[in-house]
């Protein structure tokens, strides 16, 4: 059976169609999940994607934290569920507590897009199982609110505990503590990265293929887990 | 609040209106009064005042621009032509493209975040309510001088603004223009072009059928922004001490545009719609009355039903009122309830304001009372038409006569460099990527090319690779010496832009900037532009598809140089094979499509180096621009070209830096021996590409250009071990100039002037 993935489309979201390719062209199924419908479909793991929902009203992702589908959301995370979310879909699990610390505004003050180095720091959680540590990617950035901040006591415990999922490369371009582009909970099952892996899927239409790995790597830990067959 | 009825104009037909306060003549007052056989009240006399307004009727522009309607070369590719909110182009495999560009050019002096980011508001509620999904967006943009603080205030404000609204609507921004020159100090103009694509059977019209359908007003809420001079009639002629004057910049909410494209592509898909218009400027008295114009019958509309922002609106204001993020849409009775909960699930206010009959009226209620009555074909498309004297001004012969020919030029090897050098960091050709790194590119994930490319290019279909290009450009200052040969220049440039990325050009819309229409001399300008440009398509085989034209860009007596914006869209039937500007495989072979000559009038060397302008701009021969666009294509087709790179701004130097530091691949080049290295540099001469061919494909790109009769000259290899560009023949010596510094002087100048 081919691992179900939901993606989340809250009002405002924007990225929700490429991440649902991103989920297709790795093998999987790409399930449409609403943010007022309290109910997550029974899928396999799910994606909250970037975008601005809610208008980014108030302060990124703190109203989504309140939709309808959220409360099912934060249940599953904390029983095991595979959970990815990539730019605003980062700030809305800091916002619900699945993922310390918070993105706070570029230090710099503005928008930025670009094609963002990346060095790949973990390689157990169920979305970057299919990397090496040390692995350097090429990944589109796009923000105006992703400076990762969290107190130095956090900051310690991520990196101790290896839930520092990739850091910034060459340059950092939002003033991130410690360089960190993306992390993980302490199980490893959600995961929170600013940089958008779904925009480089395809050759032609990204710097590269290299988000590709995220996707496969959790169709991988899905097999692996017994969750789905091969 | 004491309400001007139908009954109150009837009663007291000598009570004294204040039409020139609202921008309308006497003479149009006194036509207005004829078409009612009575006094307008105030709703009425408002309703008209802003859709005849120049912005909305187009009364000076009209005469003139029939002759793009006229002139239209068949072309079985126009589904939809000028006239709706934007026209649409078939581009194969069952798919229909829509774009247009429009201008938003005087609130953004004014409030500059707000008025640019209302801009793209506006452009994309043109192109869903044509049934299309907008798929990218551009923004040519000019300012005024750089060094000038203003132009910090104003440019900062305009990008952060389409930044905060574009980013937020989720649409790619793959391209535009950011020119700088004085010119545009007081009038900096932000235009802005939506793209959207569509499946055929979705195209959508603005009109009403049907009658017993009922009018529905749905998005935002009205509020009291963006009403302008209508306060007069509700502040100082009925109410004196009703609410203060309004600010004339509407305030955007892109979360709330985002939420109304959603929304309105649902229902349009659902089959819930009739007729479907947006609203923009002039309001609810535009979208009624051109609305009801283009049906069949009439229309009554409950005013007190539009749901408010600010309950102390009076009905004029109401009418008037150009709150951003609203649509209106004509639907079957027995559709309303599902489209109620379309709205419902988008979390988008919708009210039924109105239903359509067959009066031939347009009659507006409030509160029980009667206070509009008029025929909607007299407020929508029966303006006034000028056709304003216009003239060849004196001092053309003299701007012409000073040509460039005396400007000093480089005269040694270490002139040229250093030249190139300064050149590169000039406003003009240095890198964008300061502005265009705030604007999100990759949104949709269908973005195959976005600026710096020639060209911006979307694919439509995942599955077979169908796209789009499109591009926007104007070299003012060729119009401002010679505005019917600018105009064309300016459309061969975005034709041979979209051309060397490998899209066939299809079609053409416009942003037409010009000063003040009542001074014969921009008349002139405007009408041998609109003449240019529509000879060219008509020689091209390319119709305008629409457009807008903004006129009063003027500051005084000083008006902004001509500035025909011309966008132009082409198809490519699979992305794939599009053609890059960037270099990049050892011992590729560089050459020049194209011939250059002396032609430095109204260059960017001239203008950065010597402030000059003047003399007659570069020649055009259509039929060669033509023929360069086929190998172009026929290039990208047959996979004979690595990168392609069209020769404008700045020429052939600008061209080979700007490749250069694209790939970081450095290059050996040698002046052709029939031209001296200055011209061979910075001349301007039309028609020309360098294209970067793979040793293996070189006799069939040599056999492509014999066939054709097309001059192609070899100018060097590409040198894969090198990161500068060897350039041999300068008097006698090779300059070399490193691209790492070169890029470094580029990157340099928008960071220190704005960052």
């Amino acid at each position: 059976m081919t691992p179900r993935v939901g993606v989340i489309t809250f009002p405002g979201s924007l990225d929700d169609k490429d991440a649902a390719r991103a989920i297709q062209l790795a093998g999987g199924e790409f399930v449409a999940l609403w943010h007022a419908d309290a109910d997550l479909h029974s899928v396999d793991a799910i994606v909250l994607p970037g975008g601005f929902s809610y208008g980014d009203y108030l302060r990124c992702g703190a109203i989504a934290k309140f939709a309808p589908v959220m409360e099912k959301l934060v249940d599953a995370a904390n029983g095991g569920l595979p959970i990815l979310g990539i730019c605003n879909g980062f700030q809305i699990l800091t916002e619900a507590y699945l993922l310390p610390g918070a993105l706070t505004r570029n230090d710099h003050l503005h928008f930025i897009c670009r094609d963002q180095k990346l060095r790949i720091e973990n390689n157990t959680s169920a979305w970057t199982s299919d990397f090496n540590v040390g692995d350097e990617i090429l990944i589109p950035l796009k923000n105006g609110e992703g400076g990762y901040v969290a107190d130095e006591k956090t900051l310690d415990e991520l990196e101790g505990e290896g839930r520092v999922i990739a850091r910034y490369l060459e340059m950092n371009p939002n003033g991130s503590r410690r360089d960190i582009a993306g992390i993980s909970n302490a199980r490893g099952n959600v995961v929170g990265i600013m940089p958008h892996p779904e925009h480089a899927v395809e050759k032609l239409a990204g710097p590269s293929t290299d988000g590709l790995g995220f996707f496969t790597s959790l169709l991988k830990s899905l097999i692996n887990d017994g969750k789905v067959s091969a | 609040m004491i309400v001007d009825k139908v009954s109150d104009a009837i009663a007291t037909p000598k009570v004294l209106q204040p039409f020139a306060e609202l921008g309308l003549k006497k003479d149009e007052y006194e036509s207005i009064r004829e078409i009612l056989g009575r006094r307008p009240t105030s709703s009425e006399l408002a309703m008209y005042s802003v859709m005849w307004s120049e912005h909305c009727s187009y009364k000076s522009s009209k005469v003139h621009l029939r002759q793009f309607g006229d002139k239209v070369p068949m072309n079985d590719s126009m589904l939809v032509g000028i006239g709706e909110n934007a026209g649409v182009v078939d581009i194969g495999q069952g798919w229909a493209v829509t774009f247009k560009v429009e201008s938003h050019n005087h609130a953004p002096y004014v409030e500059p975040y707000q008025g640019a980011a209302t801009g793209i508001g506006g452009i994309v509620r043109d192109i869903i309510s044509m049934g299309a999904r907008p798929v990218a967006v551009m923004d040519p943009l000019r300012f005024g001088d750089p060094e000038n603080p203003d132009t910090r205030r104003v440019l900062t404000g305009i990008v952060s603004g389409i930044c905060g609204y574009g980013n937020c609507l989720g649409l790619p921004n793959i391209g535009g223009e950011i020119v700088f020159d004085p010119s545009y100090q007081g009038n900096p103009l932000v235009n802005a072009l939506c793209v959207g694509t569509m499946k055929h059977k979705d195209i959508h019209l603005a009109k009403a059928t049907g009658l017993g359908n009922a009018v529905i007003l749905y998005g935002a809420r009205t509020g009291g922004d963006g009403i302008g001079g209508v306060s007069v009639l509700a502040s100082e002629t009925f109410s004196a001490d009703g609410p203060a004057k309004r600010p004339s910049v509407q305030v955007g909410d892109p979360f709330m545009e985002k939420l109304l494209i959603e929304c309105t592509l649902e229902v349009l898909h659902a089959g819930l719609v009739e007729g479907i218009q947006d609203l923009g400027g002039a309001g609810i008295s535009c979208a009624t009355s051109e609305l009801a114009s283009n049906g069949e019958g009439g229309m009554h509309v409950w005013l007190d039903r539009v749901l408010l922002r600010d309950s102390t609106l009076t009905p004029e204001e109401i009418l008037m009122s150009e709150s951003q993020e609203r649509m209106c849409a004509v639907v079957e009775p027995g559709k309303i309830a599902a489209f109620m909960e379309v709205c419902k699930k988008w979390d988008v206010e919708a009210v039924v304001i109105g239903d359509v009959n067959d009066s031939g009226r347009l009659t507006v209620e409030w509160h029980g009372e009667q206070i509009v009555d008029v025929p909607p074909r007299s407020v929508a498309h029966d303006g006034p038409v000028y056709d304003r004297p216009y003239a060849r001004p004196d001092w053309m012969d003299s701007r012409n006569a000073a040509g460039p020919e005396n400007l000093v030029r480089p005269s040694s090897a270490a002139e040229v460099k250093q030249t190139w050098l300064t050149m590169t960091g000039t406003p003009n050709l240095a890198s964008k990527s300061w502005v265009t790194s705030q604007f999100d590119r990759y949104v949709m994930g269908n973005t195959i090319l976005a600026q710096p490319e020639d060209s911006g290019m979307i694919r439509v279909d995942e599955k077979t690779g169908l796209g789009v290009a499109v591009s926007t450009d104007c070299n003012a200052r060729f119009a401002a010496l010679d505005p019917y040969r600018g105009a064309q220049l300016a459309f061969a440039e975005s034709y041979r832009n979209v051309a060397v990325t490998g899209a066939k050009p299809l079609a053409v819309t416009n942003c037409l900037n010009f000063g003040s229409p009542e001074d014969p001399a921009v008349m002139w300008q405007f009408e041998r532009a609109v003449t240019g440009l529509a000879d060219a398509c008509l020689e091209m085989g390319t119709p305008v598809t629409g457009g807008n034209v903004s006129f009063y860009n003027q500051t005084g007596d000083v008006a902004i140089h001509p500035t025909p914006v011309i966008g132009v869209l082409g198809v490519i039937d699979n992305v794939e094979l599009r053609t890059p500007m960037a270099w990049g495989r050892d011992g590729e072979l560089v050459y020049l499509l194209g011939t250059t000559r002396d032609e430095i009038a109204g260059s960017e060397w001239a203008h950065a180096i010597h402030k000059h302008l003047g003399g007659s701009p570069p020649l055009l021969d259509l039929q060669t621009e033509k023929t360069l666009a086929e190998i172009l294509v026929a290039g990208s087709v047959q996979k004979l070209f690595s990168a392609a790179h069209d020769v404008s701004e700045g020429g052939i130097a600008q061209t080979i830096a700007e490749m250069a530091m694209r790939s970081g691949v450095g290059v050996n080049l040698e002046v052709p021996a029939s031209i001296d290295a200055f011209t061979f540099l910075w001349s301007e001469s039309a028609t020309r590409a360098v294209v970067v061919v793979p040793q293996n494909q070189n006799d069939e790109f040599l056999w492509l250009c014999a066939s054709k009769s097309f001059p192609a000259t070899k100018i060097g290899e590409v040198d894969l071990s090198s990161k500068s560009i060897e350039l041999a023949g300068v008097f006698g010596e090779t300059i070399s100039i490193d691209i790492t510094e070169l890029r470094a002087i580029s990157e340099e100048t928008l960071p220190r002037l704005f960052g």
